[in-house]
């Protein structure tokens, strides 16, 4: 397993997201709050590249004491990432799909050392790609 | 733990609409590598149309109504003049978060061949596919327009535009012509000047549109399709006006149900007033909407024909005997539950009678593996779907025509 260093923890843009590539592995860090996670680049749907997608808030329908609905507005509290290729959203700060908990983004071991942030890179991620099934909608392996 | 410093990394940039096609599949391309001994055609993609759609409207033969086309492409901010543009087209990129739907609006530059070609090329690449159908999306709703004429008019100038200008270009793509349906003499004419150009394998007929398909003044035109031994494909489409819809108040909603509400209406006819009894040898494809309905239809055709045969005399067979006869295209493949999905494939005679589509760049396009990784299938069973069934029916050569995936990942622009 190879540690890589991605920069200084302090210099990472808050609210941030890198995505780097080494060998043909590449892995998304995300920071939201000062709080930095981190995920194989790749989507459980179908091997998308899910880390280099659009983050957004996540969308959240309102809904009053009476049960009528007061509309659609962006969370305050939760951030996605929406992979490219299908638009499904993962909360970056859980890695998991906000419609469906069980399916969730790979995490990748994410670390601040003497102020340096290191990630693990992680292995077999190319055979995932490959090997990549939508069938399962349940956590991914 | 080994460690590596920062200069052994690359970064990866946020895929956009300016991303190159080969970059934002090129984890499609890393499946492909397991695909190379596979044959791989594509029955329905679809290409970014607004940067030539002033090019169709020039080839419209009526003096006035290219008038009117060219007068309208005058106007800042449009591309696509004459068209019926329906309510949702601009919701499918799901508002920014699935770009290339949006729009694919890489550089081509150092291409040679017309931007449609290039896009459609690399796409095939990236993904490994041989064979591309390809076929302008606004178009798909052509069929609703309230000016049969109009609907006539561009489609003849889209099939002369395809033949003139891009199949000539590249071997690799093929067409299948756009009937204009709603004018059934427009049709056939279409049918007469073009079914036997270079690269034309079969002729659409697009389903959203409210046109029986049984009608007696389709017969000629069925009779001469069937003449040319070539396919006719109906795809489907949404369109959010249809009276039904406008209960639904959201676009995931309209969109699961409009595409296969108008192919179960136009399979219905077809089977219920014997078509396929009519003309035996017509071979049908039925184009993106996916296969769930298919189980459906099947079984509520024979429950209710078996208590109402006299309002389908001249079946011979149950009706899903009929229909395990046609093709189908894969896409957008229900996944979510493989029991039911395996069922499906059975009905069907997927074996035989599926053929891969991948809908690029649309939001819920299917790689080359959605189908290899199908856990029931044999390995014959998978070469069939993704290519040699269709070769079989668009008698196309099985022939690799494609670059090794290997070299289409060390090519692409994040890399290079």
């Amino acid at each position: 397993m190879q540690s890589i260093l991605i920069g200084k923890a302090a210099a990472f843009p808050n609210p941030g997201r890198k995505v780097v590539e080494v060998e043909g592995v590449s892995v998304g860090v995300f920071c939201r709050d000062g709080k930095f996670t981190a995920f194989e680049n790749v989507c459980p749907h179908m091997g998308g590249p899910v880390c280099q997608g659009k983050i957004i808030a996540r969308v959240e329908e309102l809904i009053a004491e009476d049960k009528t609905s007061l509309g659609l507005a962006f969370s305050k509290d939760h951030t996605n990432v929406a992979c490219p290729w299908h638009g499904y959203e993962f909360d970056i700060a859980t890695g998991r799909h906000q419609g469906n908990p069980r399916l969730r983004l790979r995490p990748v071991t994410i670390e601040v050392v003497d102020g340096d942030l290191r990630v693990t890179l992680p292995e077999g991620t190319r055979e995932r790609i490959a090997r990549r099934r939508q069938a399962p909608l349940r956590e991914v392996d | 733990m080994q460690q590596r410093t920062v200069k052994d990394v690359r970064e990866l940039q946020e895929i956009t609409i300016k991303t190159d096609t080969r970059d934002i599949l090129s984890h499609a391309t890393i499946q492909a590598e397991g695909l190379e001994d596979y044959f791989l055609i594509d029955i329905d993609a679809h290409v970014t149309e607004s940067s030539f759609w002033n090019e169709i409207i020039d080839l419209i033969d009526n003096d006035v109504i290219r008038q009117m086309g060219q007068a309208m492409m005058m106007r800042p901010g449009t591309t696509t003049a004459l068209l019926n543009t329906q309510p949702g087209t601009l919701y499918q990129h799901v508002f920014g978060r699935i770009p290339h739907q949006a729009v694919l609006a890489e550089a081509v530059d150092g291409s040679e061949s017309h931007r449609f070609t290039e896009l459609a090329r690399r796409s095939m690449d990236a993904m490994g596919i041989d064979y591309q159908v390809v076929f302008p999306t606004p178009m798909l709703v052509l069929g609703m327009h309230p000016q049969e004429e109009i609907e006539a008019a561009i489609g003849r100038a889209y099939n002369r535009w395809l033949i003139e200008r891009i199949l000539p270009e590249d071997e690799r793509i093929k067409g299948l012509l756009y009937l204009p349906f709603n004018s059934p003499e427009a049709a056939m004419d279409i049918v007469r000047d073009f079914g036997n150009a270079k690269g034309v394998i079969g002729f659409t007929v697009t389903c959203t549109r409210n046109r029986p398909v049984h009608h007696n003044q389709y017969m000629k035109l069925y009779a001469m399709i069937e003449e040319t031994g070539k396919p006719l494909a109906f795809h489907s489409g949404f369109h959010w006006g249809d009276p039904s819809f406008l209960q639904l108040n959201r676009f995931i909603s309209m969109h699961a149900i409009s595409f296969v509400h108008y192919s179960l209406i136009h399979l219905t006819n077809w089977v219920i007033n014997a078509l396929p009894e009519r003309f035996p040898k017509l071979k049908l494809v039925w184009v993106e909407s996916g296969l769930a309905w298919i189980p459906f239809i099947m079984q509520r055709l024979d429950h209710e024909f078996m208590m109402r045969v006299c309002e389908a005399p001249n079946l011979k067979r149950l009706p899903s005997e009929y229909i395990r006869e046609m093709y189908f295209t894969s896409q957008p493949l229900e996944r979510s539950n493989m029991k039911l999905l395996e069922a499906t494939f059975d009905a069907i005679k997927a074996g035989t009678q599926l053929l891969f589509a991948s809908d690029w760049p649309h939001w819920d396009f299917d790689p080359p593996s959605s189908i290899t990784t199908l856990p029931f299938l044999s390995e014959q069973e998978k070469r069939n779907i993704l290519g040699l069934n269709a070769a079989r029916l668009f008698n196309l050569e099985v022939k690799r025509m494609r670059p090794r995936a290997k070299d289409v990942l060390a090519a692409r622009p994040g890399v290079a």
